[in-house]
């Protein structure tokens, strides 16, 4: 290992880095170096320790099923995911990503073997230091997950699912994780604050807490008479729920701590899904803004490198024209559903922002005194990408001038009506409309399903009580909901009821009653 | 964790290192136990796609793209998740070119509007709209799935019993066997434990005692001391000799040879008898019918033996040996006399196909018309000679559709009652395409046995 001093041989430009579409080690290297250079002077990107992988298309597959994630345990829905992305590919309905990254550290990224030298590259100052600096830095994901812990996790968790295969039959286990992956969504921590997950204290004291638990008599479950017996009332109610913690949204927690017929290691079992589900909960809300960030990173960079000439045109060339692959929206007409292309999106908006740092217009002075001009660009938008998510980022940058280039315009549904209404199009009325209306869609509190525990009849059958809160029209699937109630039995064991509630009249909408089987 | 690696380290003061790593080489095919429970999981309905895809007669690309479709529900992954049924809600959508405020828009005709979710992302995939889940199975799943719980009757009992083929297998050492056999490996290793256990002299000792003694004659005159040393030499060296000619290099006691046993070895062979009639009396229809069962059953065979041979005989009133493409499209026309082919059959099989090395298998398909005079000649050939001869005979009848036989044909009486003293024939009837696997499953279904009980 050799030291360089910085600004050194190292910093003077070396003339092309490749040239033509064969790469190879040294290359690799030297191009990220290269991008780490211009990464660091130019951007002040903060990133974890890079781990670079290059892997096979075939390797590629196998990271997607598992999320990018270099092991997972072994369950069947992977292998779904598998097949299903899988077969897409062979038919050539889905090319692959290039890469892949994973929030981690090292931070990983695997670069497919069939990427030319560009892309390479690209996929270098995309991922490793785009993401990895997004991954680092957003609140989000420094308040909710540890990633210094998570591959040692994973690795713990395959080896006490795959003990527990051994142990008690595939079958058996199978039975917990289905029903768990069935209520992960509802199996994360959303409000209690910063609590970050100490995945490395987690495995050590697993077993010694499972033990401890073991020796413990669970007092709950205790139906003495002389408990009961004179005053059944609010007041013992009141007090037992908040023994439980209820109201509880996190499903899978509850029924770890309570579920009265669960064995010790089905509760770890519970428990390793809710951490990874935990693990996990962050990236769909900023998901626009890292692959804005990431994107807007390695357009910035790999412009750079042009500039330098360190690449030639054609390598260049092939970078706008992937590049521009990456972030084309195509309108509602091309089949651009209500959903935009978060690449698109965010790169969009990161390149607005940057613009508007530096040649504001008149417009763009009124609606975004703060940073117009400040000549800024990258301290603003490292700023953002630091402290913002998808929601409350679109709220606060999403400009007209944005607005304009997508050309949005807001509809209306009434179900009422036969028709649908233009409400709302790209002009000085209809900005703070729009902007609003996709800012909710990136609310969190709209594409997760929240549900809570309220109630359990402590002193008869047990059934659990679970309240859905939400609008009249927008219910539960009910097929969907009835089946996943039945794996909400699996794991109670006594019957469940859930109610849907019109959060607004306070009227019980539907309930759905699960009893267990026998 | 880290197989091959062709890492790259740097270190700066400013800069966190960066690991480059080659992870080609590690193993592939992480999910191919995923994959596996996953097809167990949705084992039935693979199944039933698989042989919905066979009935819909596509069984002559049996083993090629095996792409099977399964309605979803069998691996749905429910979850709670909320749908758009009423009330209003406002979607944004970009490409505006035409529309200004006010303006009202036809409801496109799919229900719910653009999209079910609403979330990002979670669109169409969420609704329960995967109706169906694409398999591309390999040869081997496709027909492990086939033909899974069906079995060659008997088996394993017959093989052994009617082979008399067996090849020689090591089981273990023996003292006493051909030169050729001889372990030398072992045999020496006794020898030398042997040598040093009695103390046999080295020859290096005898050199040595020869060197010394030629030295001391050559140098005469000696001295007493000498002379004294000379004697003690020769004394020493004629009982080096003795003990070196008492105590042999490679005594029989050493020898060790390898053992080998015959073992019988069930014949991966099989012939497969296609009998036809294809007098007059049968038509296209039928004919193809017939074909359907022995392309299954060939299929089958496949996988069961190494090596499967093929003999097509067709008969009206002569029977002869053809080719596959003579036997299904070739038309003919006459009587009709079964014994022909099964003499014809009994004798191809007893010049190429002998019964100690072969797996015999006999399908006949007929529409059970027979000339009146021969089905007494037929039922003796088939129980004296054919039956004791072949691992198992399946008889299919396609009864036609314009002459639907209610009673039975002479043929299937007279089969029938040499069925049931015969576990090994096999007779059904098949009306139409449809139920051609479902004949087939039942003749090979592992619970045959009290099909003949």
């Amino acid at each position: 290992m050799d030291q360089i001093v910085p600004g050194g041989a190292s910093a003077t430009p070396g003339g092309l880095l490749y040239s033509g579409n064969d790469w190879n080690f040294q290359i690799i290297r030297n191009c990220y170096d290269a991008i780490q250079e211009i990464a660091d002077k130019e951007l002040g990107l903060e990133i974890y320790a890079n781990r670079i992988e290059i892997i096979t298309s075939e390797q590629m597959l196998d990271v997607y099923t598992s999320h990018g994630m270099p092991l997972g345990y072994k369950h069947w829905s992977f292998g779904k995911r598998f097949i299903g992305h899988e077969s897409a590919y062979r038919r050539g309905l889905m090319g692959l990503a290039y890469e892949v990254v994973i929030n981690s550290d090292p931070c990983i990224s695997y670069l497919m073997e069939e990427n030319s030298a560009t892309m390479q590259a690209l996929v270098i100052a995309h991922a490793a230091f785009g993401h990895n600096h997004f991954f680092r830095n957003n609140r989000l994901f420094r308040e909710w997950t540890d990633p210094s812990q998570i591959l040692d996790y994973l690795e713990f968790a395959r080896g006490f699912i795959a003990r527990c295969e051994e142990r008690h039959g595939q079958r058996a286990v199978e039975r917990i994780l289905d029903a768990a992956h069935a209520l992960q969504n509802q199996g994360v921590h959303r409000h209690s604050g910063a609590r970050k997950l100490d995945l490395k204290a987690e495995q050590q004291r697993a077993r010694a807490r499972r033990e401890y638990e073991d020796s413990m008599f669970n007092d709950l479950w205790r139906t003495l008479p002389s408990d009961v017996a004179g005053e059944k009332d609010g007041l013992q109610d009141s007090a037992t729920r908040r023994r439980l913690g209820l109201p509880e949204e996190n499903l899978l927690y509850f029924l770890e701590k309570n579920a009265p017929r669960l064995a010790p290691w089905e509760r770890e079992i519970i428990r390793i899904v809710r951490m990874v589900a935990q693990y996990f909960y962050p990236q769909p809300q900023v998901k626009m803004m890292n692959e804005g960030c990431a994107t807007w990173v390695h357009a910035y960079i790999m412009r750079r490198l042009h500039e330098l000439g360190r690449i030639d045109d054609a390598a260049y060339l092939e970078v706008i024209h992937s590049t521009s692959n990456v972030i084309n929206q195509p309108g509602f007409e091309a089949g651009g559903g209500p959903s935009f292309n978060p690449y698109a999106l965010g790169h969009a908006m990161m390149t607005d922002i940057a613009r508007i740092c530096v040649e504001p217009s008149d417009e763009d002075r009124r609606w975004f005194p703060d940073i117009a001009g400040n000549g800024d660009p990258v301290g603003t938008l490292r700023h953002a990408w630091a402290e913002y998510r998808d929601e409350s980022f679109i709220q606060q940058f999403l400009s007209p001038k944005v607005i304009r280039d997508f050309r949005m315009f807001r509809l209306r549904d009434d179900t009422t009506q036969p028709y649908l209404l233009v409400d709302a199009i790209h002009d000085e009325a209809g900005y703070r409309d729009i902007r609003r209306s996709v800012a909710l869609t990136y609310d969190p509190g709209t594409f997760y399903t929240e549900i809570e525990i309220v109630d359990v009849d402590l002193l008869g059958d047990r059934t659990l009580v679970l309240e859905h809160r939400s609008r009249k029209g927008q219910m539960l699937q009910p097929s969907d909901a009835r089946q996943t109630l039945d794996y909400l039995v699996t794991l109670w064991g006594y019957g469940v009821v859930l109610k849907e509630i019109d959060s607004q009249t306070g009227e019980v909408v539907t309930t759905h009653a699960v009893n267990p089987p026998g | 964790m880290v197989h091959a690696r062709e890492a790259v380290r740097l270190k700066r003061e400013w800069c966190r290192p960066v690991d480059i790593i080659d992870r080609r080489p590690n193993p592939h095919g992480k999910n191919i136990e995923n994959r596996r429970r996953v097809l167990e999981r949705a084992r039935g309905a693979v199944q039933k796609a698989v042989r919905d895809s066979v009935a819909r007669g596509k069984i002559r690309e049996i083993g090629q793209g095996n792409a099977v479709s399964v309605p979803s529900d069998a691996l749905h992954e429910p979850t709670f998740h909320r749908i758009f049924t009423e009330g209003t809600r406002e979607i944004v959508l970009t490409g505006n070119r035409e529309f200004s405020r006010g303006d009202r828009l036809q409801r496109p005709p799919s229900t719910g509007g653009p999209g079910n979710g609403g979330g990002p992302g979670q669109g169409g995939e969420k609704g329960g709209a995967e109706d169906s889940f694409r398999f591309v199975l390999s040869r081997d799943e496709f027909l492990d799935l086939f033909f899974d719980d069906l079995e060659l009757p008997d088996l394993i009992k017959r093989e052994i019993s009617t082979t008399e083929n067996s090849v020689p297998s090591r089981s273990g050492l023996s003292n006493e066997g051909a030169p050729s056999h001889l372990d030398l490996g072992r045999t020496m290793r006794r020898s030398v434990a042997r040598r040093i256990g009695l103390g046999r002299p080295k020859p290096d000792d005898l050199r040595e005692i020869d060197e010394r003694i030629a030295e001391l004659e050559a140098r005469r005159p000696l001295d007493a001391e000498e002379i004294e040393e000379l004697e003690r030499q020769r004394e020493r060296r004629s009982m080096i000799r003795q003990r070196m000619a008492r105590i042999p290099w490679v005594d029989p006691v050493d020898l060790r040879f390898r053992r080998y046993t015959m073992t019988p070895q069930p014949s991966t062979r099989a012939v497969m008898f296609c009998i036809m009639d294809v007098s007059g009396s049968m038509t296209e229809r039928m004919k193809d019918l017939a074909k359907q069962f022995f392309l299954l059953l060939h299929v089958f065979l496949e996988r069961r033996y190494k090596k499967v041979d093929i003999v097509f005989i067709r008969h009206a009133e002569s029977a002869e040996e053809v080719d596959e493409e003579t036997f299904f499209h070739d038309p003919r026309t006459g009587g009709t006399i079964v014994s022909s082919a099964l003499e014809l059959m009994r004798g191809i099989q007893r010049e190429r196909y002998p019964s100690g090395s072969w797996n015999i298998y006999v399908a006949q398909a007929s529409d059970g018309d027979n000339a009146s005079s021969d089905t007494q000649r037929t039922a003796s050939l088939l129980q004296d000679d054919i039956l004791p001869v072949v691992q198992y005979y399946a008889y299919i009848e396609v009864s036609g559709s314009g002459a639907v036989i209610r009673g039975e044909t002479d043929l299937w009486r007279s089969y029938r009652t040499i069925a049931e003293q015969n576990g090994h024939l096999a007779i059904r009837q098949v009306g139409d395409r449809k139920e051609i696997f479902p004949v087939f499953r039942d003749l090979f279904s592992r619970q045959h046995d009290h099909a003949e009980a």
